[in-house]
């Protein structure tokens, strides 16, 4: 598990339901590819966020499978179909099991 | 005009197939955006829609792995378009491949002048 996992997540300040609505996220991730080698020649373990889900109100808005080939620090831009609920949960998987959740309220005005 | 080995781009083609079932794949119905130059390979801005899709998948056909990344859009999707950033360790084409509810495949590509690459090797 990496130590310096950190979430960074952009909701619209208010959203209308039936319309789609703008979400913004970052992870700060070194996303070791497993390509690089060391100064001793040594292959770095690959070592990924190889997985990334967004739900609202208990549905799946998406499901992203990342390769070594997503850049350091994740960034996943999408929409989301606002309704009346309110609760959005954000997870992402690492390489060897870690897990990292963020659940977040979408103000529905 | 530089023509690259066939072997280059037949990783990708293999993972193409592989994702598709080796069903057969029409060009258009897929919007892919980025940059026509990118001076660091290490994070490249890449967006992709297309409308109706299950899902779309991204390929880069001159990296060491093919393989970018998938989005499976869900039932509370909004659209069906996401935004990503991605490595690239050389000049090459950017391929999307989206799955469309009949089952059916359809792709784009646009091509990426890099500057400085970005796999570290």
């Amino acid at each position: 598990m990496m130590s310096d996992v950190k979430p960074r997540i952009r909701l619209p300040r208010s959203a209308k339901a039936g319309q789609a609505a703008e979400v913004k996220t970052l992870v700060s991730h070194v996303m070791e590819t497993g390509l690089r080698k060391d100064a001793d020649g040594n292959t770095i373990p690959r070592m990924i966020i190889n997985r990334f889900t967004c739900e609202y109100g208990g549905e799946m808005v998406i499901d992203m499978a990342l390769e070594g080939a997503i850049s350091a620090n994740p960034y996943v831009e999408f929409d989301i179909m606002v309704s009346d609920a309110t609760d959005v949960v954000f997870t992402w998987y690492e390489d060897g099991g870690a897990v990292y959740t963020e659940t977040q309220q979408l103000s529905v005005g | 005009i530089t023509l690259l080995p066939i072997s280059v781009h037949a990783a990708a083609d293999d993972a193409i197939a592989a994702y598709t079932g080796g069903a057969s794949v029409t060009e258009g119905g897929v919007m892919i955006t980025a940059p026509e130059i990118a001076e660091n390979g290490n994070t490249v801005p890449i967006s992709v829609e297309a409308p109706g899709a299950e899902e779309i998948a991204i390929y880069a056909d001159g990296n060491p792995t093919p393989g970018v990344a998938v989005f499976k859009f869900g039932p509370a999707a909004g659209s069906h378009r996401a935004s990503t950033r991605i490595r690239l360790g050389g000049t090459q084409d950017v391929v999307a491949v989206a799955k469309m509810p009949d089952g059916s495949f359809q792709q784009a590509a646009v091509e990426v002048k890099v500057t400085i690459g970005g796999c570290g090797g």
